[in-house]
């Protein structure tokens, strides 16, 4: 695997202190290989970005993360607490035990846990590219169910709440007013009684990133946020997205395929193409990486002639739909 | 717009297509009626006589002519009023001249020819105040003001008939004992019938309502119920009491029991999966004799005692303990006020399990499993407490069931049960506690009433048995529900928890969840 970062020396910040380190991952459906011995690290604290074109692997790449699907090879390790806390990683892996604890920091192996124990012991929260709400239920009730764990804990089971133990009405009282919070937030708490169903697009994404956090996730992973939003709720996105890093200290893996927020928000970027990375670093190098401007981007003819690895790619046969990127580029790399 | 402004042109072509259609429709009527209705064979000596029925045959198409001919106006096309009233007019005509001849040429008399032109204007009223009904409905859903303030008038509404069925329920023995002191038996004994079923209707409404999960052998926990008190009761000697939480909970095992396997499955297959279990408890009732005795059942189920007192005549028993005359119809009073206490914990039980955690992610399996998975939720486990909840309340039914009857036989749990019970859901509307009610009174209660419809001998003639069509009117009635509300009777959802104002969530936007 020939990751190209251009320029820069030196250990890079995501790979000193990651959340989230993706080592060798590789994912087969059949013989068709949707990911390909993919390595790449989430930096504690970064807003950081996965891009490629269209089929290149990454839903499949989160999917994998977020445990719907288990990978075929590789290993995918989260970490709670600083440092890359290599030797308890090592630890873990050669126990069968999906998830370790040392000094007050943890380490979990997200390829050996069932997905609703990612979200609630790793705290790995998502969002799906095509929304997945509740819809029969009320934008409130949404927020409630993404707070089950601790309210299940709370009601003692069901068995206290049945009951109505005061323990558990203080922690309803607390789950709402978490909700109120992030409605607040979304802009959303004036529709906090309306079906979520009945919310507009850019609402059900707004209040969908809202139930994700509501779960209380070190690790928010986005899967194209901004599709379908107009160029306000994009901007109002980045905000959001800015402000859930800056106040809650949440790290975000981010898909997206809108070079706008991509660029403007992500302090890293990795480049995936036919599930395999072409390219990782800062949104800076990236955009002037001559493969992503190929792959992905997008480049005229004769400027892809003279990128030596492009007319490599070309003579292997791996040359993406130019025409399909390039209307990418000149709607969003072109700023 | 009105209907006033359209063109004339596209009136015409409208009532044109709408007779086109209705005589196509009675073309296959009359093919089919043909030999079903038109001819008729039967057994002489000698071999087979054909008898003709042209004038059955002649009203059977007529009836399928005007009936698809109203649909079209009321229903499919919405002609106007004008449009409608001619129609309507010319149905009612038809079937008046029609009865005539009936009544001249083919003998059938009088009596006919007024049932003719009684039933044509009962279906013509019964359209016209639908078609009513309906464009008020449709109207107010346009009007987002209107609708606005026609959702809290619904809602204050059913609030007000739960309210009202609730009363009603607690009075509901001393009511007929007392206006109707003759048939007081009889009465309380649907009631208590009734009863059940909405209890039952109830603890599949987790199941089904709640967590949307179709369960086809729902009367397997029923069974488990029965037999689990039938059985401790023969053997051990338990009295009802004990026995009943027992029976809850062995249910509520077999609960599990039959929820592992079922988790992975979707759709149809589940659907499958849950008859073929309550089947299977039904044959192994039937054929392990040693047991459970087979199709000869358990009989001498002892009765419930009032805290040890027994509700027999003579020393020791209720009436003596009380000082007051004994009456056999006090042990009905207090069978019904055992269900009704049942059902009522059910209903309880079931109402805050919905504002709790485990409710809310019942619902949310519902709405969306794989969005409930990344949200951490153990959709396993969650799906496991629903169905064992769900069979825990059906035991306490089936334990309720067997000392009513005091004897029970594999015969009472049959798939015909799950049926019902699943019906009475549907009917009612998924996750409706109120339409569980509504729809148990309206199909348990109806198919009691169709059993005294002596009456209709008086329309139809001596020779008429209006039993034998029970089961048809049943049928019809039901289709004519699902017509007219497709997602059940109270098909708006409540939601378990409000921060600012209370507004109901219509049926279009919640999901049924698998295997609808």
């Amino acid at each position: 695997m020939s990751a190209t970062s251009p320029a820069t020396t030196g250990v890079r910040r995501w790979e000193k202190d990651p959340i989230l380190t993706v080592e060798h991952l590789t994912m087969r459906f059949g013989g068709l290989v949707a990911v390909g011995d993919l390595s790449f690290d989430v930096g504690r604290g970064d807003i950081t970005a996965l891009i490629g074109p269209n089929g290149a692997g990454k839903t499949t790449v989160f999917n994998c993360v977020t445990g719907f699907y288990k990978p075929t090879e590789g290993r995918i390790v989260m970490r709670h607490g600083p440092g890359a806390n290599d030797a308890l990683v090592e630890r873990v892996t050669q126990s069968a035990a999906q998830h370790a604890e040392a000094g007050g920091s943890s380490v979990f192996l997200l390829e050996r846990m069932p997905d609703h124990l990612i979200s609630n012991k790793a705290c790995v929260a998502r969002t799906f590219q095509n929304i997945r709400l509740f819809g029969g239920m009320t934008v409130l009730e949404n927020l409630l169910v993404a707070q089950h764990n601790s309210l299940m804990l709370a009601s003692k089971f069901t068995f206290g709440g049945i009951f109505g133990i005061p323990s558990y009405r203080r922690a309803e009282n607390q789950a709402r007013e978490k909700a109120v919070y992030w409605l607040e937030h979304v802009d959303l708490i004036d529709r906090a009684d309306d079906p979520a169903a009945d919310l507009p697009y850019g609402d059900q994404r707004r209040l969908e990133i809202a139930r994700a956090m509501c779960t209380g996730p070190q690790l928010l992973c986005l899967d194209e946020p901004a599709a379908g939003l107009n160029p306000r709720e994009s901007a109002e996105l980045n905000e959001l997205l800015q402000f859930i890093r800056a106040e809650h200290g949440t790290s975000v893996l981010l898909i997206e395929h809108d070079m706008g927020v991509v660029m403007e928000i992500s302090d890293h970027v990795v480049v995936l193409d036919y599930g395999e990375k072409i390219s990782d670093g800062s949104a800076e190098e990236v955009r002037n990486d001559p493969k992503v401007i190929a792959a992905y981007l997008g480049v005229d003819d004769e400027a892809e002639i003279d990128i030596p690895e492009v007319r490599a790619d070309i003579s292997h046969g791996k040359q993406p739909a130019a025409g399909e990127a390039g209307g990418d580029s000149a709607a969003g790399g072109g700023q | 717009m009105s209907d006033a402004a359209l063109p004339t042109g596209f009136a015409v072509a409208r009532v044109a297509a709408s007779l086109r259609d209705a005589a196509v429709a009675a073309g296959l009527a009359a093919v089919l009626a043909f030999f079903f209705l038109a001819l008729r064979t039967d057994i002489a000596t000698g071999g087979l006589t054909i008898t003709t029925r042209w004038f059955l045959f002649g009203t059977a198409v007529m009836l399928v002519f005007f009936g698809r001919l109203l649909l079209n106006l009321f229903f499919f096309k919405r002609g106007t009023g004008a449009e409608r009233a001619v129609v309507a007019g010319a149905a009612v005509l038809a079937a008046g001249i029609w009865s005539a001849i009936g009544a001249a040429g083919f003998g059938a008399g009088l009596r006919s020819m007024l049932i003719g032109m009684v039933a044509a204007a009962i279906v013509v009223a019964i359209l016209a105040l639908v078609s009513h009904w309906r464009g008020g409905g449709a109207q107010a859903a346009g009007d987002k003001a209107l609708k606005a303030a026609g959702m809290p008038r619904i809602s204050i509404l059913t609030s007000w008939l739960g309210k009202a069925l609730f009363a009603f329920a607690v009075i509901l023995p001393f009511f007929f004992a007392y206006f109707f002191p003759k048939q007081d038996r009889q009465y309380i004994d649907l009631a208590i019938l009734i009863m059940t079923y909405i209890m039952l209707g109830w603890g599949l409404n987790i199941v089904v309502g709640l967590a949307g999960l179709l369960d086809l052998g729902y009367v397997a926990f029923y069974a488990v119920g029965a037999y689990s008190f039938a059985l401790l009761a023969q053997n051990f000697g338990f009295g009802f009491w004990l026995a009943l939480p027992l029976a809850g909970i062995l249910a509520g095992c077999w609960g599990l029991v039959l929820g592992f396997p079922v988790l992975r499955l979707r759709g149809d297959y589940l659907a499958i999966v849950t008859l073929a279990f309550g089947e299977i408890i039904r044959v192994v009732l039937l054929n392990w004799y040693d047991f459970t005795n087979g199709p000869d059942g358990i009989s001498g189920i002892p009765k419930p005692t009032l805290f040890g007192l027994e509700f027999k005549r003579g020393e020791g028993g209720f009436a003596d303990f009380f000082g007051i005359a004994y009456d056999p119809i006090q042990r009905f009073i207090f069978l019904y006020y055992i269900i009704f206490c049942l059902a009522l914990l059910t209903n309880f039980v079931t109402m805050r399990l919905r504002k709790l955690p485990v409710g809310r992610a019942w619902e949310a399996l519902r709405e969306d499993e794989i969005a409930c998975r990344s949200l951490g939720i153990n959709t396993t486990n969650t799906k496991l407490t629903a169905f064992a909840i769900g069979a825990m309340f059906g035991g306490f039914a089936g334990s309720f069931f067997a000392t009513r009857q005091g004897f029970i036989s594999p015969e009472s749990f049959s798939f015909l049960e799950s049926a019902i019970i699943l019906a009475i859901v549907v009917l009612g509307g998924l996750g409706s506690q109120i339409g569980v009610v509504i729809s148990s009174v309206v199909m348990i209660g109806g198919i009691e009433l169709l059993r005294n419809i002596g009456f209709l001998k008086q329309v139809f003639g001596p020779e008429f048995e209006p039993t034998q069509y029970r089961m048809l009117i049943f049928g019809l009635a039901m289709v004519l529900i699902m017509v007219w509300k497709p997602r059940g009777l109270i098909s708006t959802r409540e939601p378990t928890a409000v921060l600012k104002e209370r507004k109901r969530i219509g049926a279009d936007m919640v999901a049924q969840g698998e295997g609808h």
